[in-house]
């Protein structure tokens, strides 16, 4: 099985996992939910770090992947920051005290 | 200490394995947090993981891109108001998408100038992540002003725009493909990244605030899609699984919000809702009813069953703090108040969740547009805050209205109608709505926050007179 047919199945498979896992998301959380695939596809910060950080990288290389790896670590921070954030408020009514 | 390529592969796929637990534990508010932090413990791993491997070799500006990204991180998690939530959102979803587009770029001129020269499949993933990226990028950025107010919300039509979007579309697809032919044609490379930069522009002109819902999510799983692609031109599985999550995710929450608006994604991308002229020569005066502070709160403390239904009006007045105060006097009184959140009510997913849980609204309070309705019968009274199309009977009764089909709450079952309104002016989308002209309808003029302050005052006022 090549290179490209084997990233495919793993793309397909993942797809259909994300599509069960979403579909059992309470709508309450769909905007923490956002955020929090938000920050986890700021995981492209791996792709920035090996542009930047090669033996052999150009001047260009080295702007564009500083620039994506600064993005990158800004959407993750801000991400995963946010959405615990956002979670910490939703709480359940207390117990009546009585 | 350099890592190998054995232990590497396995410290994505730990990593990839944590992305989708944190995705899994977002089903309840009870294991959600514990979902951030196994989200957040893959990122350290695979961060770590690639900082070790052989071909990094030069850290400074690796190092100073991860403090400025923290230092700037930080201030946005935590000063932002909730309230802005969605600008927030479109935000991140620009700076993911530029990023990935400007590695997709790095990826292009190091193939042609350094080699190894890519291959097709290789070209074909990363014109798919350069396009995805940057028609994100400036799409998301659109957004951003649209929800900021710096840009007008109006959708912006001029005649044949869909055939200038979808021009520009082809050609930018059209260069992405001779690329992939031939990619020594770097001339075309700079052409390409315009068309794409210039079409997420032309995408978001004619979209309306109401939309806004709707496309942030398409515009997540863009986002999530191109860095899948770059996934597949990196050869990296963990991309491509982290990617398609988020690619999965928007795309199925874009999904939601049309279910819930009736409507069809070309629709929501080509159909600029919202220009409606025709419906302003309708409005002749028609008779409705109003009333006082005062008089809203008698009618309040004699209910027992209280139905809220907020809207983005109750955003933009700040009101829910106010609003949580009401539910807490009307709670103690032994009135049983319940929030009926429509999908779409505001500009996002899940928007008024956030917000009234910001201002300590238990969350099981909050229910769900299908869960509630069959109940609408038997609450006593209805209080519409800032919501406006979400609750129009027209929707059902008349096909020729615009939102015709659009699932709505059904207020009007309630025995009583209360309406927080600024004035008789048609809202947003300029639908006249007859729910305001029905004889169990009271409408409350006045600013939300101002109108739910004198509301809460008076409240105090009976329960110390009774």
């Amino acid at each position: 099985m090549g290179g490209y047919e084997f990233d495919l199945w793993v793309f397909m498979l993942a797809a259909f996992l994300g599509f069960q896992l979403i579909r059992g998301v309470s709508p309450l959380l769909h905007t923490p939910l956002m955020s929090l695939t938000n920050a986890i596809s700021a995981i492209t910060v791996v792709g920035a770090i090996l542009i930047t950080g090669a033996k052999d990288a150009s001047a260009l290389s080295r702007v564009l992947g500083f620039s994506a790896v600064f993005l990158a670590v800004l959407n993750a921070v801000s991400g995963y920051l946010i959405t615990d954030r956002m979670l910490k408020m939703f709480k359940k009514r207390e117990p009546e005290k009585k | 200490m350099k890592l190998d390529n054995t232990l590497l592969p396995l410290i994505y796929m730990i990593a990839a394995m944590g992305f989708i637990l944190a995705i899994k534990w977002m089903n309840s508010p009870a294991t959600a947090r514990r979902g951030v932090i196994v989200g957040e413990i893959g990122m350290v791993l695979a961060v770590a993981g690639t900082l070790l491997r052989f071909e990094v070799v030069s850290y400074q500006w690796i190092l100073v891109a991860f403090v400025l990204g923290t230092a700037a991180g930080i201030p946005i998690a935590y000063i932002m108001p909730m309230t802005a939530v969605p600008q927030r959102t479109a935000f991140s979803h620009a700076c993911g998408a530029l990023a990935s587009a400007l590695i997709g770029t790095a990826e292009y001129y190091k193939g042609i100038n350094q080699g190894p020269a890519l291959t097709t499949t290789e070209m074909t993933a990363l014109i798919v992540e350069t396009l995805l990226g940057f028609l994100t990028f400036t799409a998301s950025m659109m957004a951003f002003g649209k929800l900021q107010e710096t840009l007008p919300q109006r959708p912006i039509t001029y005649k044949g725009q869909n055939f200038v979007n979808l021009g520009v579309f082809a050609a930018a697809a059209g260069i992405g493909l001779a690329l992939i032919i031939s990619p020594d044609r770097t001339i075309l490379f700079p052409i390409f990244t315009v068309l794409a930069l210039v079409f997420g522009v032309l995408l978001i002109i004619p979209i309306g605030g109401a939309d806004m819902p709707t496309v942030i999510a398409l515009l997540n799983s863009y986002a999530g899609l191109s860095a899948s692609a770059m996934g597949f031109v990196l050869n990296n599985k963990m991309l491509i699984v982290a990617g398609a999550l988020d690619g999965s995710s928007g795309f199925i929450l874009a999904i939601i919000m049309c279910r819930a608006m009736n409507r069809s994604f070309g629709n929501v991308l080509f159909g600029a809702f919202g220009q409606l002229q025709t419906s302003a020569a309708a409005s002749e005066a028609r008779p409705y009813r109003s009333a006082t502070a005062d008089e809203a709160a008698q009618i309040l403390d004699s209910a027992r069953t209280v139905v809220v239904i907020p809207g983005y009006g109750m955003a933009v007045a700040q009101a829910q703090h106010k609003l949580r105060e009401m539910y807490e006097l009307l709670t103690k009184r032994g009135v049983n108040v319940e929030f009926a959140i429509h999908p779409v009510a505001g500009r996002m997913p899940g928007h008024m969740n956030v917000l009234l849980a910001e201002a300590d609204v238990p969350y099981d309070k909050l229910r769900e547009m299908d869960d509630i309705n069959p109940e609408m019968p038997n609450a006593d009274v209805a209080l519409i805050i800032g919501a406006n199309d979400v609750v129009n009977p027209g929707a059902e009764t008349d096909p020729k209205s615009p939102i015709a089909g659009m699932p709505i709450i059904q207020a009007y079952k309630a025995r009583t109608v209360m309406v927080i309104k600024r004035s008789m002016n048609p809202g947003f989308a300029g639908i006249d709505n007859d729910l305001y002209y029905m004889p169990n309808t009271i409408m409350l003029f006045g600013d939300a926050k101002a109108f739910l302050s004198s509301l809460v005052k008076e409240l105090a006022a009976v329960g110390r007179a009774a």
